[in-house]
């Protein structure tokens, strides 16, 4: 067993090992979903989306740090503050050996913001893609946007000759019944190819001889099978008959560690969980208190912010594999938040809090959670259940499984929750993409930020994410947010309870890089003899 | 008897409709697939528009017709999840599903038919409460236990045999096996084992009482009279009068295997119609779900018609009857 070294600032953990690597290897790994559709704009989900960053490219990408670096775009540069111009790299070829050009990238921007895609967000709406020649590419915005690119390393680049040969021009939607080959085949500028896919069954993926750059580990071949029982994907990691899982649950992490022969590997995941309150409406129809919201006074969200004992849950629950945070966004996507610290854990204040308000005898609501989304979640609710009971607070907890949780409380289900447990990533890498979805007004319907679902509301911070997203100053853009997120902190917009942890099982013989956004890339594996 | 097996297809129709119309009603309270289909951060209007594309606005019973006459032309839709028609879906993962099914039926009668016979003739020896002991065993542990214990013991401590998937399978054109190979046997060989225990166990229980109760009988006691061997008594006699419950027993079990073959596939991450099944409920994948019920209510139905026929061939006097009463 080896402890793997972890460096939490960088978010990266880099196992190292001195023994020597085979010439070439095939890996077998599982994880506990399955690969579906290959079409890289049909679904806007890291697993697959990073799966198919083995195959595909963007015009950007992410190294090991998660920092932006080239990829089909050799540079690039703002020429005006509206007007961003990307040069392309030269001799790049698809699989099929069609050569990549401005074609290929105007298509892609015309295919990603087409309608079946769910990755629309990836371009900015009203955006014009303009081709100066076969390898500049301009993109005109109607006001300025320093992250236009930042999430460019999931909008891969797709062949335009190809799909226009395959009946690949439209995204392959759920209700597709054409000939539609991007659904089952590949054709990527990337290190791997897929050489044979079979859905929820497995899938084969091969090096590709001819990539631009320069694969570093020696994987030549991948064997990928989804494994959804966890018993079975730490059976066939401890018996040695795949070199990689994830997820590992935390309760056989130790297990892993323990067996010679098997690593596990962890680190703090970009996304954050938290808990968020109705303060929209003017009552809450779960709760005993009538014809008032408790929840819409501060006071009573600091009240239960309080009560809540952070460190408990992060020993007991999360069997140490979580990082508590103190904002809704991961301190590896904000410089500056470590200058923010959790509201202490005192039951005490909170009773006089709770007081204060005038609900010095509690109250009861309801509070909704999914059981099969995030790492132990149901577990966390009922640990806060207990929690703020010792405030008075009396949870009724209503724990479902996703697909029924959802429907429930996002805006399909009219937002119906009181109380509730939510975890997110931000797709961008950027804290805007949280004043965006999370913590902006928004309306009944869901216009404005459509994921605050308990639809809390401030003014100033509304204005300040306006200023965030044309701000190209990266120090005054930071001052920005910075004043959003004291304001959100101050007013307990939502609690913010931690960042899981990541856990990969590995082979003591697998050497390779962890990414804080729990993308599997092979190219940066090395498997020993 | 033509005209009762046309009476039972005509029954077996009435069946399969009441089936997907009780699937349909069930599908309203699993949840909205549409957020399984799209990322969390996809906007409120998408949504609505991807639901309206799937035609999930219109009323139940309006979806229920819709699909009922599209699948009466063998048409069952694209699943969500994958994008792929559900029929070549099923039609692909159907070998798999097949293949351990009838192993484990084969196991469950090949080793609890013996057993059976052994324990019913020899009552008190130690062998016998040996096996007696074991199907207790086989009733009463939940599968997916027995499942995990079995690669628990073979897989992770003593390395022989493979924890998970089909092995090396052969593709033979239409059909993907795994028998071929020896490492899609020795992959078959746990999920067989844990899928059979039960109907093995339930097997040799029946084949025992059945036993115990026809040696007690009068044609019995005349046969020993007449001095015929032990060997043609209990074999030729008693074994044969027994196999009518046996019959009806494993032919209804078969269809239970292939029915819940859904926990042991998903133990195994055997990549057959069960682990799609329960993949699409995880993911409110309605097309494959309502394929994957209507075929097996038609499975039970075919079954039930075989073992009646079945019925005809092994017990005179059923035939005799007409069948009509079977």
């Amino acid at each position: 067993m080896r402890i793997m070294g972890l460096s939490l600032a960088a978010g990266v953990a880099v196992a190292v090992s001195a023994i020597s690597p085979a010439d070439s290897a095939t890996l077998r790994w599982a994880f506990q979903g399955q690969l579906n559709a290959l079409d890289p704009y049909t679904l806007n989900e890291t697993f697959t989306l990073g799966q198919l960053g083995n195959v595909y490219e963007g015009l950007t990408r992410r190294g090991p740090d998660l920092e932006i670096e080239p990829a089909l775009a050799e540079s690039w540069e703002i020429i005006e503050p509206t007007r961003w111009r990307f040069h392309l790299r030269q001799g790049v070829k698809f699989h099929n050996g069609n050569d990549f050009n401005a074609d290929d990238v105007v298509f892609s921007a015309e295919r990603v913001q087409s309608q079946n895609s769910d990755l629309k967000t990836r371009l900015p709406g009203d955006v014009k893609v303009e081709k100066v020649d076969d390898h500049t590419v301009d993109f005109v915005l109607s006001q300025p946007n320093p992250i236009l690119h930042y999430e460019w390393d999931t909008w891969y680049i797709m062949d335009k000759e190809w799909s226009e040969e395959n009946g690949a021009t439209e995204v392959v939607s759920a209700s597709d019944r054409s000939d539609n080959r991007a659904a089952f085949e590949t054709n990527g500028t990337g290190p791997y190819t897929i050489d044979s896919h079979e859905p929820g069954v497995r899938t084969v993926f091969k090096a590709n001889p001819d990539w631009w750059d320069e694969i570093e580990g020696n994987i030549e071949e991948v064997v990928f099978t989804p494994i959804s029982q966890d018993s079975t994907r730490v059976a066939a990691l401890l018996s040695g008959e795949v070199d990689l899982v994830d997820p590992v649950p935390v309760q056989d992490v130790a297990r892993v560690e323990q067996n010679p022969n098997t690593d596990a590997l962890t680190g703090p995941e970009l996304r954050t969980i938290f808990l968020g309150f109705n303060s929209m409406d003017d009552e809450l129809s779960s709760s005993d208190i009538k014809g008032e919201n408790p929840f819409k006074d501060a006071r009573v969200r600091k009240a239960l912010y309080q009560a809540i004992d952070i460190e408990a849950i992060k020993q007991k629950v999360m069997r140490g594999m979580s990082e508590p945070s103190a904002l809704l966004i991961s301190p590896l996507l904000y410089d500056r938040a470590g200058e923010f610290e959790r509201h202490a854990y005192d039951p005490e204040a909170a009773m006089q809090l709770l007081e204060e308000a005038g609900y010095g005898d509690g109250f009861t609501v309801t509070m909704d959670c999914p059981n099969d989304r995030y790492v132990n979640d149901e577990a966390i609710c009922q640990a806060v259940a207990s929690m703020v009971a010792k405030i008075g607070v009396r949870i009724d907890l209503n724990a479902q499984p996703k697909a029924q949780y959802f429907g429930k409380v996002l805006a399909t289900g009219g937002y119906d929750t009181d109380f509730y447990l939510l975890g997110w990533t931000p797709s961008s890498m950027d804290s805007y993409n949280i004043f965006a979805n999370l913590s902006g007004c928004r309306d009944e319907t869901g216009k404005g930020s459509p994921f605050n679902l308990g639809g809390w509301c401030n003014e100033k911070v509304d204005e300040l994410a306006g200023q965030v997203l044309t701000e190209n100053d990266p120090d005054k853009r930071n001052e920005l947010i910075f004043e959003a997120f004291s304001i959100m902190h101050d007013e307990v917009s939502h609690i913010p309870l931690h960042q899981q942890s990541l856990a990969w099982g590995k082979s003591t013989k697998l050497d390779l890089v962890q990414r804080a956004d729990n993308q599997v890339l092979f190219k940066w594996m090395t498997l020993s003899e | 008897m033509a005209g009762y097996i046309l009476r039972r297809l005509v029954q077996s129709i009435v069946v399969m409709l009441a089936v997907g119309l009780i699937a349909f009603m069930m599908f309203r309270y699993i949840g909205d697939p549409v957020n399984q289909m799209v990322g969390v951060d996809t906007t409120p209007e998408q949504r609505a528009a991807l639901r309206e594309r799937l035609g999930l606005n219109d009323p139940m019973i309006v979806q229920y017709a819709r699909y009922m006459w599209n699948a009466a032309q063998f048409k069952f839709g694209t699943s969500y999840q994958f994008k792929e028609p559900v029929a070549q879906l099923i039609a692909s993962r159907l070998p798999a599903t097949l293949e351990l099914s009838i192993v484990s039926a084969l196991f469950a009668l090949l080793v609890g038919v013996p057993m059976g016979v052994y324990t019913g003739i020899n009552r008190n020896s130690w062998l016998s409460k040996v096996f007696m002991t074991v199907s207790l065993v086989g009733i009463s542990l939940p599968t997916f236990l027995i499942g995990i214990l079995l690669i628990f013991v073979f897989s992770v401590h003593l390395h022989l045999l493979p924890s998970f998937g089909r092995g090396q399978v052969v593709d033979l054109g239409f059909w993907r096996t795994g028998l071929l190979t020896g490492s899609g046997l020795k992959a078959l060989i746990m999920p067989a084992i844990t899928l059979g225990l039960f109907q093995m166990t339930l097997i040799m229980r029946l084949v025992r009482s059945e036993m115990l109760e026809v040696l007690r009988t009068d044609y019995i006691k005349f046969a020993r009279a007449r001095g015929l061997s032990r060997r043609a008594i209990n074999f030729s006699h008693a074994l044969k009068n027994t196999l009518i419950p046996v019959i009806t027993i494993t032919g209804l079990q078969l269809g239970s295997i292939i029915a819940f073959a859904i926990i042991t596939e998903t133990v195994f991450q055997w990549p057959g119609m069960g682990l799609l099944f329960l993949q699409a409920v995880q993911n409110v994948d309605i097309p494959i779900m309502a394929a994957y019920l209507l075929l097996i209510a038609f499975l039970f139905v075919l079954i039930n018609l075989v073992v009646d026929i079945l019925y005809t061939v092994v017990d005179p006097r059923v035939r005799v009857d007409g069948g009509a009463s079977a």
